[in-house]
C-alpha cells in the first residue's frame, strides 16, 4: 500500500548513520574500562598470592604484602557504615514519610545535593578542622570513618529514598485504616517491604567509600604502621593511600606491587557492585506489585 | 464525658499509651536525622572557614590570591599565596575533561536512552555505572603508569603527565555521571511527545534531532555543569596524572597544578594555625564555594523545566 520514496530512504539512511556514531561513542565510553580492567589483571596478578594478601609490608614496603591496608580498609568502612546507615536511613524516612512540600523540605534536598557534591578534599578538610581538631579525636580511625560517614551519607538517603517511595501508597493506607500509628506503619510496613533495595543502597556505599583516598588521607590514614590499630583512636593504613604511597612516594617499589594493589582494591569495589546490581536485578524480577 | 446521642470521638483517637509515645518519638528522631544533611553543609561551612579566617584576614589579599601565579608559601624569606596558577591549572584539566566527557556522553546517553532496547540497554547501562565504580586514586594510578608512557610514546613529549593526561583521566570519570543524568532528562520527556513527532511521519533520529533532545535541553545542560562540578573537585586523580608543577599552561602537553591537588599534597606538612594551613583552607573555601554554586546552578537549571 505505501511505497518508500526516495525521502524516506535518505532519512532512513541518515538515521542509521546517526545511530551508528552513537553506538561507537557509547562503546569508546565503556571500552577504556575493559582496557583498564586488562591491564590491572595482566600486571597485577602475578604478584597477587596469600602471603600477598595476609603478610606486613617488609622493607620500607618495597617487599611482603598489603595485610595492615587491607584490614584497615575494612574497619574505616565498617565505622563509617555505622554512623552513615542509622543516620541516612532515618533521614529517607523523614523525607519519605514525614516531609510535607515546604521550604524546609527543598532545603534539605538542596543540602543533600550539595552535600553529594562537595569535593572529597574539602571533606578532608572538614574532617581535620572538626573532628581531628575540635573535637579532639586526633588522626585516628574514627575521625577518618566520620569523614568517610557524613560523604557518604547522600548516597544512603537517596537510595533508601527510593526505596520507602517505591512502596505502594495503598499499603499504608490499609495500615492507617485498621489504627496503627505512623511508626508502626513504618515499622512493620514499609520497612519490610523495602529492606531489599536499602540493602541494595547500602552496598553501593561500601564500594564508593571503599575506594575513597582523599577524605582519610589527614584524617587517620598513616603512610606506614608496623603494627594493627588497638582502638578507633589509632591510626590505620588503608588500601587505597597504600596504593597512592606506593605509586608516588617509595622508591623502588618492584613494578607489578602497585598493580596488585590496585587490582585487590578494585577487586572489592566492582564485586560490591556487582552484588548490588545483581541484587537489584533479582528484586526487579520479584516484585508483585 | 457526655451521654449525648452522637458521642464524641476524639477520647479514642488521643489516647496516650505506649504506641502513641513511640510514634512522637520515632516521629522526633527522624525529624532530627532529616535536617542533618543541612546541619552538616553547614557544618563543613563553617569549620572550614572557622580554621582559614585567620588567614583571611591577617594574610589574604584579593589582588594575590587571584592575581599572582606565585604559590610559594613555604618561602622562608617572602612567602607567596598566588593561586591563579591553581585555578588556571583546575579550569584548564576541567576544560580538557570536558572536551572528552561531553559528546561521549551525550551519545551514549542518548543511544542508551532512544535506540538501545531490552537486554542491551540493560547491559550498557550495568557497564556505565561499573565505569563509575572504579575509584580516584585506581584513576590517578592508571594516568601515572598507563597513560603517561601512552602518552610519551604516541605524542613523542618528554613528559606524560600533563593537561591531557588528567584531563582525559577526568573526563572518563566524569562521564558516566554526565551520561547517568544525560538519560535521565531524555527518558523524562514525554512519550506523547514522541509519538506525535512519529505520527507525523518522523523517523526515530528526526523525533531525537528536533523534538528530544530540544525539549530534554535543560536536563542536559545540568548533566553537563554536574560534570563541571565534578572535574573541578576530583582530587587523587587530578594530583597523580597532572604532574603537579606549578604553570601557566600555553599547550595541552604543560604539567600544571590544580587547587585540590595543592591541599591534597601541602596539608601534610604545614603546622596548624600556620599562614600555610590557613591559606590551603581558604583554597577549600574556594572550592566549597565553586562547587556549592555549580550544584544550586545545575538544580534551578532543571527545576526550570519541572515548572513549565
Amino acid at each position: 500500500m505505501f511505497q518508500a520514496s526516495a525521502l524516506n530512504d535518505r532519512n532512513a539512511r541518515i538515521q542509521r548513520r546517526w545511530r551508528l556514531l552513537f553506538l561507537v561513542m557509547t562503546l569508546l565510553l565503556i571500552l577504556p574500562v575493559a582496557i583498564i580492567l586488562g591491564l590491572l589483571v595482566h600486571h597485577g596478578a602475578p604478584v597477587i598470592s596469600w602471603s600477598f594478601l595476609f603478610e606486613f609490608p617488609r622493607q620500607g614496603m618495597t617487599a611482603g604484602g598489603i595485610f595492615p591496608a587491607l584490614l584497615g580498609t575494612i574497619f574505616l568502612v565498617s565505622l563509617a557504615l555505622v554512623f552513615s546507615v542509622p543516620l541516612g536511613i532515618a533521614a529517607a524516612i523523614y523525607l519519605s514519610e514525614y516531609a510535607r512540600d515546604n521550604w524546609l523540605t527543598r532545603a534539605i534536598n538542596l543540602a543533600i545535593i550539595n552535600l553529594a557534591g562537595v569535593p572529597s578534599i574539602v571533606h578532608a578538610l572538614f574532617g581535620v578542622g572538626a573532628f581531628v581538631l575540635f573535637f579532639r579525636f586526633g588522626t585516628s580511625i574514627l575521625a577518618a570513618s566520620l569523614t568517610l560517614g557524613i560523604m557518604a551519607l547522600p548516597v544512603v538517603i537517596v537510595s533508601t529514598r527510593e526505596s520507602l517511595q517505591a512502596v505502594p501508597r495503598a499499603f499504608r493506607e490499609a495500615c492507617w485504616a485498621l489504627g496503627a500509628t505512623r511508626w508502626q506503619t513504618i515499622r512493620k510496613v514499609v520497612l519490610p517491604n523495602s529492606v531489599s533495595g536499602i540493602l541494595t543502597g547500602v552496598i553501593l556505599e561500601v564500594s564508593r567509600t571503599a575506594g575513597e583516598t582523599a577524605p582519610i588521607m589527614f584524617t587517620g590514614a598513616a603512610f606506614f604502621l608496623p603494627f594493627l590499630p588497638e582502638s578507633v583512636y589509632d591510626q590505620t593504613m588503608a588500601l587505597s593511600l597504600h596504593l597512592f604511597v606506593l605509586s608516588t612516594q617509595v622508591p623502588g617499589v618492584p613494578e607489578g606491587v602497585p598493580y596488585g594493589v590496585a587490582l585487590v582494591l578494585i577487586a572489592i569495589v566492582l564485586s560490591m557492585n556487582a552484588l548490588s546490581i545483581g541484587f537489584r536485578m533479582v528484586l526487579r524480577g520479584r516484585k508483585r506489585w | 464525658m457526655s451521654s449525648d446521642a452522637f458521642p464524641t470521638r476524639r477520647p479514642a483517637l488521643d489516647r496516650l499509651d505506649g504506641a502513641w509515645a513511640a510514634d512522637k518519638a520515632a516521629q522526633v528522631l527522624m525529624f532530627v536525622a532529616g535536617i542533618s544533611a543541612i546541619v552538616f553543609i553547614l557544618g563543613i561551612f563553617a569549620f572550614i572557614a572557622r580554621e582559614g579566617l585567620s588567614f583571611v584576614f591577617s594574610r589574604f589579599s584579593f589582588a594575590e590570591f587571584f592575581g599572582s601565579i606565585r604559590w610559594a608559601p613555604t618561602s622562608n624569606s617572602n612567602p607567596t599565596f598566588g593561586a591563579l596558577a591553581l585555578i588556571v591549572g583546575t579550569a584548564s584539566v576541567t576544560g580538557m575533561a570536558m572536551i572528552v566527557a561531553i559528546p561521549f556522553s551525550l551519545g551514549a546517553a542518548v543511544y542508551i536512552a532512544e535506540f538501545a532496547r531490552g537486554r542491551t540497554r540493560e547491559t550498557l547501562k550495568v557497564l556505565v555505572e561499573l565505569l563509575a565504580a572504579i575509584p580516584s586514586v585506581v584513576w590517578g594510578f592508571i594516568g601515572l603508569s598507563i597513560m603517561n608512557k601512552l602518552i610519551i610514546d604516541v605524542f613523542d613529549v618528554s613528559v606524560g603527565l600533563n593537561v591531557l593526561n588528567a584531563g582525559i583521566i577526568l573526563g572518563l570519570m566524569a562521564a558516566p555521571i554526565m551520561t547517568t543524568i544525560a538519560e535521565d532528562a531524555l527518558k523524562a520527556v514525554p512519550d506523547r511527545y514522541r509519538e506525535a513527532a512519529e505520527a507525523m511521519g518522523a523517523t526515530r533520529w528526526q523525533v531525537i534531532r528536533r523534538v528530544v533532545l530540544p525539549a530534554a535541553r535543560n536536563g542536559l545542560a545540568s548533566a553537563v555543569l554536574l560534570g563541571v562540578g565534578r572535574g573541578f573537585g576530583e582530587t587523587m586523580a587530578v594530583l597523580m596524572a597532572s604532574g603537579h608543577s606549578i604553570n601557566l599552561p600555553t599547550s595541552i602537553f604543560d604539567s600544571v597544578r590544580a587547587l585540590t591537588a595543592t591541599i591534597a599534597a601541602e596539608l601534610g606538612e604545614t603546622a596548624v594555625g600556620s599562614d600555610h594551613y590557613g591559606a590551603l583552607f581558604t583554597l577549600g573555601l574556594f572550592l566549597f564555594l565553586i562547587t556549592f554554586a555549580i550544584n544550586l546552578t545545575a538544580d534551578l537549571v532543571v527545576r526550570g523545566i519541572r515548572k513549565k
